[in-house]
């Protein structure tokens, strides 16, 4: 009786847990596994005439992509992209911070506002951004503006078109990736562990140094590698708001693509876009462990 | 503003074909697939044909055109290169066109099918990139050149010194992103020909380059006519087709193309392996180059057209404005871009990423 009830039990959590797991689980090896190997096959690939590819297990592409050149421009993504993730962290925190405070039907249009440019295309929210940062754009207009009426010499502003102008739309594009965990683990917080510690003698600053910031380092984790990972692998930034030297390695990457022609060495460079990633998230990983211990 | 504004003259669409890349790779598009010996599927540029061409054809022939857009060259290619999705008739640029030879992607036409053939100026019969005209047929032409602000500039910039070996408009000059079209002109200002190969000349290009990049503001991924018009540069290279769309809305814009000579190119009419409906294809191709069906598609892109009984019926606006038409001495100087290799493509792409990089 009893172990035919518990079988019937078992065989009940063994569907359901095909129901729930099983179409997830085939996407993901359809979607994303899949072209990930099709990816690292062609990285070891060499093309043969126009189009074919032949799949003969080389490291060519391997050796052309650690030219300096190339890992030169590796360099300067990572660079672009941890800044990008620096400054989003610092803006973040108040604004996550402050969300918490306000009252709660508040709290519902400022995140509702905070996700609406989601439903902005990226690419029409980039031409938005040149036409507020350009030389005759919105904010030099109000420079101007300001500058005329307290009599002073205007010379516009060169915002657009440099490396600060690529940052400046990371930021702006991945502020809401950076607010939304950090928010939520803000609002998660117990905040009778602040009374407490109010209690015992601590300043704010250090409640938030010894209290807030280690129970919400996870949250915090979630939004820097949100924000850390897309900005590097950006190439319509870069492309539409950087100057002459202004390319990163997903622009490189997309002309191997399309105008050069070589995917396997494009395939290549994606790989180890892909390795270092994963490499400097385990170091980010490995020191924050240590950190804790 | 003038961003979203819908771009009628603007072939090469930057906005359309910038999220392509992932798409354009193996994607099939959600197609069409029209089948049955009434239809025809047509891989075409934005904004790229006639008004009425489409429904003009479908009450002479019976024929249903379902038309596919691509924002580049690059992307048709990417489409078509895994095997063709369906599509009986594409557009692609001259180079393409060999490229597409080469590759085995193009089916030979069949020139007694086209009888307007006979409507093609003869220059356009014998071209590099597809000796004899086998594979393809001319649609449109046009050059790449300078796209200036008059009040900005002293007379007339005719040359590519102004944009790539003179400080004299320093930080007020856009070039164009893509390695072929910046390359091809520096070997023209430096006396060589479009289509070098020769490793030596392109080391030189990409030190000029180089050299020159101080003063050049933005390499433009082909919005460099908006860079023009609100005034962020007033020095552009540019396809003139782009540049025209910025001058009808601004007088003070022109256009010129360098009296080094620069890049002449064509998009043309080709069929390619694997169509569904060839003879559709062919009756379609014929109509395109008759003169009523020419003169509709010239009067509303504003393109160059090959077609000379169309041209005939054009008003002298456009057959004389020589942003469309470049005077003939012009003309001799430019060159088409043909395929020059895998071997050069990489030299390019190599030599572009270290002047990117520098």
């Amino acid at each position: 009786m009893l172990s035919g009830r518990f079988r019937a039990r078992n065989e009940n959590s063994r569907k359901v847990f095909l129901v729930t797991f099983l179409p997830p689980t085939i996407w993901l090896i359809l979607f994303l596994l899949a072209p990930v190997l099709i990816i690292v096959v062609y990285s070891f690939s060499q093309k043969v005439g126009l189009i074919n590819i032949e799949v003969n297990w080389v490291m060519d592409n391997y050796w052309r992509a650690a030219d300096p050149l190339y890992l030169k421009i590796f360099a300067k993504s990572f660079y672009i992209a941890g800044i990008t993730t620096f400054l989003c962290f610092i803006i973040s925190f108040p604004v996550a911070l402050a969300i918490t405070k306000v009252r709660q039907n508040w709290k519902l249009i400022i995140l509702v506002l905070l996700m609406l440019p989601f439903w902005i295309n990226l690419l029409i929210r980039t031409y938005a951004l040149i036409a507020v940062l350009r030389t005759r754009g919105f904010l030099n207009s109000g420079f101007e503006w300001i500058a005329v009426h307290l009599g002073l010499r205007f010379e516009p502003v060169q915002f657009l078109y440099n490396d600060t102008a690529i940052i400046i739309g990371l930021v702006y594009i991945h502020l809401p990736f950076m607010i939304l965990p950090i928010y939520a683990g803000l609002e998660g917080f117990d905040e009778t562990l602040k009374q407490a510690a109010k209690d015992l003698g601590s300043s704010s600053m250090q409640v938030y140094r010894h209290i807030v910031f280690p129970v919400i380092r996870p949250s915090v984790f979630a939004g820097c590698m949100l924000v850390f990972i897309p900005a590097l692998g950006s190439y319509l930034t870069p492309e539409l708001l950087g100057g002459t030297d202004g390319q990163l390695i997903a622009n490189v990457i997309e002309r191997q693509f399309k105008h050069a022609n070589d995917w396997p060495f494009g395939a290549a460079l994606s790989m180890v876009l892909i390795y270092l990633t994963c490499g400097v998230i385990t170091v980010w990983l490995l020191v924050a462990k240590r950190k804790k211990s | 503003m003038t961003t979203f504004k819908k771009k009628r003259f603007s072939r090469r669409g930057f906005l359309a074909g910038t999220g392509m890349l992932a798409a354009g790779i193996s994607l099939p598009s959600g197609l069409l697939k029209a089948s049955g010996s009434s239809t025809l599927n047509f891989y075409n540029w934005d904004t790229y044909i006639g008004e009425t061409t489409l429904s003009d054809f479908k009450s002479s022939t019976g024929i249903d055109v379902k038309m596919d857009l691509f924002s580049d060259n690059d992307e048709l290619f990417g489409k078509l290169r895994a095997g063709n999705p369906g599509y009986d008739l594409i557009v692609p640029s001259s180079d393409f066109v060999e490229r597409m030879i080469i590759a085995d992607m193009l089916s030979p036409l069949d020139n007694n099918a086209i009888p307007n053939r006979v409507n093609v100026e003869p220059t356009f019969l014998n071209v590099g990139f597809d000796p004899g005209r086998r594979y393809s047929l001319p649609y449109m032409w046009g050059t790449m050149g300078i796209g200036y602000r008059k009040s900005k500039v002293d007379g007339t910039p005719d040359s590519w010194k102004w944009l790539l070996d003179s400080s004299k408009y320093r930080g007020k000059i856009a070039l164009l992103s893509e390695a072929g079209d910046v390359l091809g002109a520096a070997f023209k200002y430096m006396g060589h020909p479009l289509n070098t190969t020769d490793p030596k000349i392109i080391t030189q290009a990409e030190q000029l380059l180089i050299k020159q990049k101080p003063n050049i503001k933005v390499f433009a991924p082909d919005n460099g006519q908006d860079l023009l018009l609100s005034g962020e540069v007033d020095l552009a290279m540019e396809w003139n087709g782009d540049i025209l769309q910025v001058m009808e809305e601004d007088p003070d814009i022109s256009y010129v193309v360098p009296k080094e000579g620069s890049v002449v190119w064509e998009d043309a009419l080709a069929i390619p392996n694997g169509a569904p409906n060839p003879q559709n294809a062919h009756k379609f191709i014929n109509f395109l180059l008759g003169a009523e069906a020419g003169a509709a598609i010239a009067e509303f892109i504003q393109y160059a057209t090959p077609n000379v009984a169309a041209k005939k019926l054009m008003p002298e606006g456009y057959k004389n404005n020589p942003a469309i038409f470049p005077s003939d001495t012009t003309l001799e100087s430019c060159e088409s871009s043909i395929y020059k290799g895998e071997e050069a493509v990489r030299l390019y792409d190599e030599a572009w990423t270290r002047v990117l990089a520098a």
